[in-house]
């Protein structure tokens, strides 16, 4: 049902019964280590190309998530996957060998949360009983396609991001029980004229804003009303810009439910990683790794997730075009 | 060049930049500069002692020497770029590594490296130079200018 | 050891140039070296290139914009020598060891090692 001018709400509640996070050797060294079902020791898994190895982390992500919620591939209708490859390669790769139905996503770094709330969308209008999400990003095939070689000697900067090298995967079902999707609001695109590709965090803070605003506008909530309110990768330097931006205009969240995916999944003294993690598996990872983890057990009862996109393209930075970005909001109740 | 895109910004946006702006930690450019001059100094010297040795020891005279020595320098390069290494001195070097020869040879190496996996011919040879391009044709191209320019001046008597 | 000391202290000066491009006036590296390589050619063409290698030797070998200055004086030496074609057929004769050099050991590079991301 919609609600407010961008806000589904999902009367029937569609449970998480199965989810999944996979990773790589920097997640492994990171803060959210226990929270992933399978962590890689490198970056190619046994692979002969980043691509080809990003394509086996959506399939793993898949398959891992189908079987925690003791379910077979057949029984899914719809898969939404989505990544940051050219012509979403991986995502489009991987629904090859799963043979499910599928819709290819774009969303950048937040189609985590498009995914999902697709997905409980179909559920919840009863146009499927169980719908897959999965998002992934790989470190190597980004900076390939997006900055530079991976062994190219440049200085990244401290706005600089680490994108994150893995994939999350959630089942979203009518039937069965686990964290419930309750509502998503959908972004629109927000561009403030930033064009600096290495600091991503600062581009995307107005979107994650944007709406969260009109996701509290549209129910008529409070921030209080949630135990954590994440955005999916905004960085140090973003999620501090949002957290100001937000107080300007009079919508107070306080300092112990604000966080975001991105500082939360490595460790403050890993080197490289400057800002924080990035790329679409990086909320993808947190959420339906560490946040769904800790609905599970009890510890958070509601949560309000704010993915993040960037909608650049290699391209368009060289034809001196801004960063316009995106972000979609989705609550989680247990 | 930056205030002509100002211009074409709305005053919400030019007032969300500043806001950003100051919010962003800064690039700590003196200590950059520290670095740089350090391990590109380093770099130089090491071209140096290489030149030395050529002429002493393969009698090279003093301008032919800077050839075997750039070819060590390159080849010295790709081996770091080959075993991951070379990048983690750049992070830390920034200017240091990339002015050097080293800069250019890591480029051609990196993105040959890297493009493996579309095969040698398109891969490799295709994007062999995606980032040495530049300096390449930009080198050519402004050298044929000047030289234009200077046997112009000369044959005008000015120079 | 003279040589050694203003090699040193030249090449990182120049290093220091490249290093407030990139970061003063946020070039990309790209932009940066290709700012130094005209800026060779340009003294290079005006004579200047050359005293500072003479006096720094590798300081100012080295670096890119010694890249142009060849570039130039490849030039501008095969004009003196053969007339105007010249000034196209001599551009690669000072640079074609570093060129060539850098195309071989890269290829062969890429045939030994792969991207460790």
């Amino acid at each position: 049902m919609l609600k407010g001018h961008q806000t589904w709400v999902f009367e029937s509640k569609p449970a998480i019964i199965g989810s999944a996070a996979i990773g790589g050797p920097f997640e492994a060294k990171g803060n959210l280590a226990a929270d992933f079902d399978l962590l890689h020791g490198d970056i190619w898994l046994g692979q002969d190309s980043f691509e080809k190895a990003e394509q086996k982390l959506q399939e793993q992500a898949c398959e891992t998530a189908i079987k925690k919620a003791n379910m077979k591939k057949e029984d899914v209708q719809f898969l939404f996957s989505g990544d940051l490859i050219n012509q979403i390669r991986p995502s489009s790769f991987s629904a090859r060998t799963l043979s499910v139905p599928y819709f290819g996503l774009y969303g950048a770094c937040s189609t985590s949360m498009e995914g999902l709330s697709l997905a409980s969308l179909v559920v919840d209008s009863q146009f499927a009983q169980n719908a897959l999400v999965c998002v992934s990003s790989h470190n190597a095939a980004s900076e390939k396609q997006f900055r530079y070689p991976t062994e190219y000697g440049s200085q990244k900067p401290p706005t600089a991001q680490w994108t994150v090298t893995g994939a999350g995967a959630a089942l979203v079902s009518s039937k069965g029980d686990g964290p419930r999707v309750t509502a998503a609001t959908i972004g629109r695109v927000i561009d403030m004229g930033l064009t600096d590709p290495f600091n991503m965090g600062s581009a995307m803070a107005p979107a994650a804003v944007d709406t969260i605003e009109a996701h509290f506008r549209d129910l008529g909530r409070d921030p209080g009303y949630y135990d954590v309110i994440t955005t999916g990768d905004l960085g140090r330097v973003g999620h501090r810009i949002a957290g100001d931006l937000l107080q300007k205009h009079g919508l107070d969240i306080p300092e112990e439910i604000f966080t975001d995916c991105g500082v939360l999944i490595y460790k403050q003294d890993q080197p490289i990683v400057m800002a924080g993690g990035s790329g679409c598996g990086c909320c993808a990872v947190t959420t339906f790794g560490h946040f769904l983890n800790r609905m599970r057990k009890g510890e958070l009862r509601r949560i309000l997730v704010i993915a993040t996109g960037a909608l650049l393209s290699p391209m368009s930075f060289q034809q001196k075009e801004s960063i316009p970005c995106i972000a979609h909001a989705v609550s989680i109740e247990i | 060049m930056s205030s002509k895109k100002k211009k074409k910004l709305t005053p919400a946006q030019q007032e969300y930049q500043k806001f950003a702006q100051e919010r962003e930690p800064k690039r700590p450019i003196l200590f950059n500069c520290v670095k740089a001059f350090f391990v590109g100094g380093f770099i130089c010297m090491l071209g140096q002692i290489l030149q030395m040795f050529f002429v002493t020891y393969f009698h090279f005279s003093q301008e032919a020497a800077a050839n075997p020595a750039t070819a060590v320098l390159i080849i010295v390069t790709v081996l770091l770029t080959g075993i991951g290494v070379f990048d983690h001195i750049a992070q830390f070097a920034g200017a240091g590594t990339v002015i050097p020869i080293t800069g250019f040879a890591n480029t051609i190496a990196s993105a040959a490296i890297e493009h493996r996996s579309e095969g040698y011919v398109l891969g490799v040879g295709g994007n062999m130079f995606k980032l040495a391009g530049p300096v390449i044709v930009y080198g050519v191209f402004s050298s044929f200018v000047v030289a234009l320019v200077i046997i112009s001046l000369r044959a005008l008597g000015v120079m | 050891m003279d040589k050694l000391i203003w090699a040193f202290i030249i090449g990182g000066l120049i290093c220091v140039i490249g290093q407030l491009l990139l970061d003063g006036l946020k070039l990309t590296p790209a932009h940066t070296t290709v700012t130094l390589v005209v800026v060779g050619a340009i003294l290079g063409g005006l004579g200047l290139y050359d005293p500072l290698v003479k006096f720094a030797g590798a300081g100012a070998s080295v670096p890119i914009s010694s890249f142009g200055n060849s570039l130039v004086k490849g030039a501008l030496d095969e004009y003196a020598a053969v007339g105007p074609i010249g000034v196209l057929t001599g551009i690669f004769q000072i640079t074609s060891g570093g060129i060539s050099s850098a195309i071989i050991f890269g290829f062969l590079g890429a045939l030994i090692f792969k991207p460790k991301g």
